[in-house]
């Protein structure tokens, strides 16, 4: 118990980094999933395809292996960045293809007629987007996508395999001075668990706040 | 600065690579296969159980899933052991925190899949006199396996990838393959490019199969 309160301080620094590592990587696939989720749905096919491939791919492969891959390749191509850009970079591709796909989904939900509407008074298609596409397809997009939200959040845990001071690296650390495995592990377990399920819990009330419109 | 591809010392331990895919799949394979039956038992509990039973499963669920797994991997293999005064090994100590993993998620898919039977099958099961049981056993989860079906092969894909987490206890599987090779050769590029395409192949052919099982096992065809 001791040790608990003890290394709060320590972990409190390392939560920080997740947190940061994760609010970065959810703007950052934020703003590119939903470029990404709507080249896929509504581009000429040669913006879909390639898309299509990338989601696809990125998606296929496991979060490890995109993180190690983008840590010991990036610098081979020239480019030197620290290892939390490193990190972030996998993080942001791994969750814009899910956010893409999300957008998809909620996108796609939208009947011709919309659009139809939309072009028949004269809206660009810009306009057509943020007037008559995403104010409905927002209840759609929004319970998925807090789910990205919490995958991103347990997704960041890994960046501590490449040496990324977080939470979880944090928790490894003071295991290592103290030798008293379980009660860090539940406690590191708790804090993510309270973040998680706040975002969790979130997302399913949206969830029952948008059930009364029915198609 | 110049690279020079140079595949053979990723051939020259290719073996290390076909081996550590075929533990990975062994993983996900078993750790579905547990994962089920805790799935589907704790499905069938809650169903018309009383609240604690409920409750307990529900913290189950939501622990297992809102925490990160590199978490609960730890957890299982470096805090148990040291609360319980025993050991396992590392193989084991993942094939259980994945099994844990699984199960969380498939009581959901399997509660899911429950919910979705036509009640009318199972008047129909009362109607021509099948006990409780016999209800379960020929009637909702024959109907129910069908319908979780989708949902099973993506959770499989899923834990198969998940699979490559088990490199951080050595545990011998394709991602620990590539790091070792890594290590000892310093063929950083040749690795990746040729692990990452292993796990992308593997993972569509496994999706391109289970599709087909699916759709042999579609409702509504006969």
């Amino acid at each position: 118990m001791n040790v608990m309160i003890n290394s709060l301080p320590f972990l409190w620094q390392g939560l920080l980094v997740t947190l940061q590592v994760s609010a970065i990587v959810v703007v950052a696939a934020f703003v590119l999933g939903i470029s990404l989720g709507v080249g896929l749905s509504f581009g000429p096919r040669w913006v879909a395809w390639p898309i299509r491939i990338y989601s696809d791919l990125i998606r296929g492969l496991p979060l490890l292996v995109l993180i190690f891959s983008v840590y010991y390749m990036l610098p081979l191509t020239g480019v030197n960045v620290t290892s939390f850009w490193a990190a972030i970079f996998a993080l942001a591709a791994f969750q814009s293809a899910h956010v893409a796909e999300v957008t998809r989904g909620a996108v796609q939900s939208i009947p011709p007629g919309q659009h139809e509407a939309g072009k028949a008074i004269g809206l660009t298609f810009g306009q057509r987007m943020i007037y008559v596409v995403f104010p409905q397809a927002l209840r759609r997009f929004l319970p998925p996508w807090i789910n990205t939200v919490v995958s991103t959040v347990q997704g960041s845990a890994l960046v501590s395999l490449v040496g990324i001071v977080d939470l979880m690296l944090a928790i490894q650390q003071v295991i290592g001075r103290t030798f008293k495995p379980m009660p860090m592990y539940i406690l590191g377990a708790l804090i993510y668990f309270a973040i998680n399920y706040a975002l969790s819990l979130i997302s399913r009330t949206l969830e029952a706040r948008f059930a009364y419109v029915r198609e | 600065m110049q690279y020079h591809l140079n595949y053979n010392f990723v051939w020259k331990y290719a073996d290390r690579l076909a081996w550590g895919l075929v533990l990975s799949l062994e993983l996900a394979v078993i750790s579905i296969a547990i994962g089920c039956v805790i799935g589907l038992t704790l499905a069938v509990l809650s169903q018309g159980a009383r609240r604690p039973v409920r409750f307990v499963i529900g913290m189950y669920v939501e622990f297992v899933r809102n925490v990160p797994l590199l978490l609960l991997v730890y957890l299982v293999f470096y805090g148990i052991p040291s609360i319980g005064g025993f050991a396992y090994d590392a193989t084991t100590s993942f094939v259980i925190t994945l099994s844990i993993y699984a199960g969380a998620y498939l009581v959901e898919v399997f509660r899911a899949g429950l919910e979705a039977i036509p009640k009318g099958l199972i008047d129909a099961g009362r109607a021509i006199g099948l006990t409780p049981v016999q209800r379960v056993l020929y009637v909702q989860l024959p109907t129910m396996f069908r319908i979780v079906l989708p949902s099973l092969s993506n959770a499989f894909i899923s834990l198969f990838k998940d699979t490559s987490l088990a490199t951080v206890l050595a545990v011998p599987e394709l991602m620990f393959g590539a790091n070792w090779i890594y290590t000892n050769t310093f063929r950083i590029v040749e690795v990746w490019t040729v692990v990452a395409p292993i796990y992308l192949v593997t993972g569509f052919v496994l999706l391109g199969g289970l599709r087909l099982l699916e759709r042999r096992f579609a409702i509504g065809r006969r």
